[in-house]
């Protein structure tokens, strides 16, 4: 890639951040340059944040016609899905799953919720919401 | 408290560095802040970090691992042992032990490298917070409850309050940081770099091209060709443009992305020409960027596809792959007979 193009527009999905890029001048020499983000880039990160944010918007509709629990809604929004919540809170992916249910939800103990609210950096109140 | 640290006459007021990549970063910045002249370029080709790997047994939001480098704490680990760093790695059990061991640190004026989650840091955008447990970064101080914290992705220095800070170390999951830390912990030595070179590019070559596991180096590359031509086009457009997509992401965003590392390692190609008076290394260098160039064609060409700008068509994408993947292993043979 050459200096004139890095490109330098301002993309929504890094806030404002500007990346560090290696370029070629034209002395043939690398250098640093500050990159605003390209399509390339952004567009599947977008991709990303947008299919979690559809599972979110999904699991929470779910969950207020009682077919799922909040569980479900908090795991997408916070981007985890069953095998990285299972990792992140040291749980088998079947107990997860079965979490998943709003009756078995229900019945949870305060110490699995706890475990639960801890892995996800929230209080056991918002988990049993759907905020 | 080893001598070393009493010794010197004034503590040296630590000067932030950007970079590409988070781990090459982190180390670049310890070295130089203790006066080593090593770039970012020069960590990573040193450590032989340069790869391709396709591990489809390992899911990532149920798409397959792609990565471009090597493991995390590969960097680490690879230039600890060629300059025979004192570099000491420390994991705690209690969070409670990793803050004050970290707090104990900085009260002596030390540097302390960081493994951490990128979802739990606050100063990350939203929209860049994902699940990723081995970002590196700098603790240089703390300021009441805050650390003050060098990251080498972002521009300039920023901040961490101490809640935020222990949380991100400590998740557990894939890659668990385990309240990672990393410091040296006794004066550094000055090696000569130039004899390291030669041995460090071969590694890289026989990284890329001998590894006898179809699924790493120009193999993984072909191998993820393979895939792509056996996409279900038909049958599940939706999964082919998350796979598509995918792609591009980790080799893009995570991390710098597959085409920054080619240009990372051409940067370092570039500086051991000149440490080894040796003008084809400054040739191959040139080719290899050639080379990154064409990974982001390739990811202009995917993205597009992903965002359905243009039409479905795994078939161009995996010749574009193939090709990506022969001029990577005849590069790498002529970089083994370059050294």
């Amino acid at each position: 890639m050459r200096p004139d193009e890095v490109p330098q527009e301002n993309a929504p999905v890094l806030g404002g951040v500007r990346k560090l890029v290696y370029v070629v001048d034209s002395s043939g020499h690398y250098r640093a340059a500050c990159s605003g983000g390209s399509e390339i880039e952004t567009s599947p990160t977008e991709e990303a944040v947008a299919w979690f944010a559809r599972l979110a918007a999904e699991a929470r509709a779910r969950a207020a016609r009682g077919e799922s629990s909040p569980l479900e809604y908090h795991m997408y929004r916070l981007r985890l899905d069953v095998p990285t919540l299972a990792a992140a809170a040291g749980l088998w992916q079947w107990r997860v799953r079965r979490h998943l249910r709003p009756a078995v939800f229900a019945r949870l103990s305060p110490r699995l919720l706890a475990r639960y609210a801890d892995a996800m950096g929230l209080t056991v109140d918002q988990l049993r919401t759907l905020d | 408290m080893p001598a070393s640290a009493t010794d010197q006459p004034a503590p040296k007021v630590f000067q932030h560095r950007q970079s590409a990549h988070c781990e090459s970063g982190v180390i670049s910045s310890l070295l130089q802040h203790e006066g080593i002249p090593i770039s970012e370029a020069m960590a990573f080709g040193l450590s032989a970090s340069l790869s391709f790997a396709y591990i489809p047994l390992v899911k990532i939001n149920q798409l397959p691992l792609i990565a471009y480098r090597m493991v995390p704490r590969f960097i680490l680990n690879g230039l600890k042992k060629q300059l025979r760093l004192p570099l000491r790695f420390e994991t705690f059990r209690e969070p409670l032990d990793g803050r004050r061991r970290l707090d104990a640190l900085l009260d002596q004026g030390r540097l302390v490298g960081l493994q951490s989650s990128v979802f739990f840091l606050p100063y990350f955008p939203e929209n860049m917070r994902f699940h990723f447990n081995a970002h590196n970064l700098i603790a240089y101080g703390r300021d009441g409850d805050d650390y003050l914290i060098s990251d080498p992705v972002f521009n300039g220095p920023t901040r961490c309050a101490a809640r935020d800070l222990s949380r991100a170390r400590f998740v557990r999951g894939a890659l668990a940081p385990k309240g990672l830390i990393y410091y040296f912990d006794g004066p550094v030595p000055r090696t000569e770099i130039a004899p390291l070179l030669p041995g460090a590019i071969r590694k890289n070559c026989f990284l890329m091209l001998n590894v006898p596991l179809p699924f790493v180096g120009c193999c993984g590359e072909h191998l993820l060709a393979h895939r792509l031509r056996r996409l279900p086009v038909a049958k599940d457009p939706e999964y082919c443009r998350r796979f598509v997509g995918h792609i591009v992401r980790m080799q893009e965003e995570i991390g710098t992305g597959g085409a920054g590392f080619r240009f990372l390692y051409a940067a370092f190609l570039q500086e051991a020409a000149a440490l080894l008076a040796n003008p084809r290394l400054t040739e191959l260098s040139l080719e290899l960027t050639a080379i990154g160039d064409s990974w982001r064609d390739f990811a202009l060409h995917a993205a597009r596809m992903n965002k359905a700008r243009a039409a479905m068509d795994t078939a161009l994408l995996a010749d574009t792959l193939a090709a990506l993947a022969r001029r990577e292993r005849a590069l790498f043979k002529k970089l083994r007979a370059a050294v």
